[in-house]
């Protein structure tokens, strides 16, 4: 009986899906798990405003997202990082045609255990603690002690922004520890006294310190005039040009309203709210 | 035989083949998508290489350090978990009390059904301080950690299998022993260990496919830094969080989508030969006693 009501259940609900999937007031969002909480923050508002439309909103990674516009199983990707030629290639072989929209900005923020004394480095020894050449606090004006270095996955959109950013493309060291989420890289850094890491703006709160880097501090108005070193794009990535129900979406999340969602997120919105 | 019954037989038939089915289907994918990057970097450079840096320009590909951090964290579990899961099983199956088998054989039961997540938070968020405090570590996030937690996560595996395999053992083997005037430990370890001998092998192995295969735990407290482990207090990246932790982000069809579906095939191939070695030692075990093999 109750394995009859589940397949009943399940079958149903396929059954409704195919009929949503039909409609024209549909949408499906995939991809960066950075931008998950902004597209799903977005898409909620979006249909509280707009009854008629669903959207669908999945994460997983960018590259998932970006496999999945190229297989027309989504109709936006977001992603963290700007597509990478070989993913373009496959899209076009496939008759998509990846188009990026910026949709919010987010300032990279190395961090460090809130005991450590240090309040700030160059740019040029952050990238010598991340690919080697640094290894102890003393080396940058710190006390004696090891540097344990913590990063993201080297997969992640975060590491390839702040890879770029940071380390100008060079290898990262071989024994940093490799956190699956910011969220990881934060809770390592609170917890590990000699640690520096580095995370969204959104996630510096009062057990892990910022550090200025070139004496510029991590925050949106940095951010905004370009002062702030590892600040990068987001976006969300389209079939050609936004059109239809993807463009009202889009458009709504650059929007005024849009973006105060996109600020509440932690992320730092596209330009200044009046 | 009836037309129903022919219908059901075919029925029962193609659900138990769709077993089959399913493993052929990802041993298929396993080596159509895991091959390319076999033969772009070369067997022996994909399995031996010391560098994993699978998006770095031009990217390496060697999974060195991911089997031995896999296997650094499991032979630590196995330390944890042998002892306590086989010990656990002898004294539930051959000494508790009714009341405390009652009280110990949900107790384990529960412990297995923790989800994998929780033990992984629990280990990032209070074990890994504890340990990096008590040792005097850089970080205590570290295979130590790991095989700490995955063994704890084994014991109910290895205690209910060990435990199954007790029960199969006659009762008359018990009786024999105790009437030629053994006691109750040389019963136990002379003669019930041995006749037990293939289920606690077969329990120990699947402890060791358990540990293996495990990935939410290894991605929340082994640090998760891909280099060649020194010691048990280096962190580690087992072969399961690589895949976990990279998939989600790598281009589709690319090389380093290939190669994490070639670290799978790796993965299944030692849990392969792991389940043939199970087998092989059961019936060897089984031989002995003179069981039907």
């Amino acid at each position: 009986m109750r394995i009859k009501n589940i397949v009943l259940a399940a079958a149903i609900s396929l059954g409704l899906g195919a009929l949503a999937g039909a409609e024209t007031g549909t949408l499906v969002v995939d991809g960066s798990s950075t931008l998950l909480p902004v597209a799903q923050a977005t898409a909620e508002a979006y249909m509280d405003k707009n009854p008629g439309i669903k959207i669908t909103v999945r994460g997983g990674g960018s590259g998932i997202g970006i496999a999945s516009l190229q297989d027309s199983t989504c109709d936006i990707a977001d992603s963290s990082r700007p597509i990478k030629a070989s993913e373009i290639s496959v899209a076009l072989k496939k008759g998509v045609d990846p188009k990026p929209s910026v949709v919010a900005l987010d300032g990279i923020a190395v961090v460090v255990n809130p005991k450590n004394g240090v309040t700030g480095l160059t740019k040029k020894q952050v990238k010598g603690i991340y690919t080697g050449g640094i290894s102890d606090w003393a080396q940058v004006g710190g006390t004696a002690g090891k540097i344990i270095v913590v990063s993201r996955d080297t997969s992640s959109g975060t590491y390839e922004a702040f890879g770029a950013l940071a380390m100008d493309g060079e290898k990262m060291r071989p024994d940093a520890l490799l956190q699956a989420a910011s969220q990881a890289v934060a809770t390592t850094v609170s917890k590990t006294p000699g640690a520096i890491g580095y995370v969204g703006i959104g996630y510096i709160s009062d057990t892990v310190k910022a550090l200025n880097i070139n004496e510029v501090e991590c925050k949106k108005e940095t951010v905004w005039n370009n002062t702030y070193p590892y600040a990068r794009p987001l976006f969300m990535y389209t079939n050609g040009k936004p059109k239809g129900e993807a463009k009202k979406f889009i458009d709504f999340v650059v929007s005024a309203e849009g973006q105060k969602i996109v600020e509440e997120q932690g992320f730092v919105p596209l330009k200044k709210q009046k | 035989m009836g037309i129903t019954d022919k219908i059901y037989k075919y029925i029962f038939m193609v659900i138990a083949f769709s077993s089959f089915i399913f493993l052929t289907g990802i041993i298929i994918v396993l080596f159509k998508e895991g091959l390319p990057v076999l033969s772009s970097t070369g067997i022996f450079s994909f399995l031996f290489g010391k560098s994993w840096y699978p998006t770095a320009t031009p990217p390496e590909f060697g999974i060195f350090p991911l089997i031995m951090g896999s296997l650094i964290v499991t032979l630590g579990a196995m330390v944890v978990a042998v002892p306590v899961g086989i010990g656990s099983a002898l004294y539930i199956h051959e000494i508790a009390g009714e009341k405390q088998k009652m009280f110990l054989k949900p107790v384990v039961e529960l412990l297995g059904a923790i989800p994998s997540i929780i033990f992984g938070f629990f280990g990032m968020v209070i074990v890994a301080p504890f340990l990096q405090n008590l040792f005097n570590l850089s970080t205590g996030q570290c295979a130590f950690t790991g095989a700490l937690i995955l063994g704890v996560m084994a014991i109910p595996v290895l205690c209910s299998i060990a435990e199954d395999a007790l029960s199969v053992v006659p009762k008359s083997y018990r009786e024999a022993s105790f009437a030629l005037g053994a006691n109750r430990w040389q019963t136990l370890w002379k003669v019930i260990m041995p006749a037990a001998g293939s289920g606690v092998s077969t329990a120990i192995i699947l402890g060791i496919s358990r540990v293996m295969g495990e990935t939410m735990t290894v991605l929340l407290v082994t640090g998760g830094a891909a280099m060649m482990p020194k010691s048990i207090f280096d962190p580690v990246r087992p072969m399961t969080s690589t895949i976990a932790a990279e998939m989600g982000e790598a281009a589709v069809g690319g090389e380093h989508y290939h190669a994490l579906f070639a670290i799978g095939l790796v993965l299944f191939l030692i849990t392969l030969l792991m389940n043939m070695i199970a087998e092989y030692i059961s019936r060897k075990y089984r031989m002995k006693l003179g069981m039907d093999v």
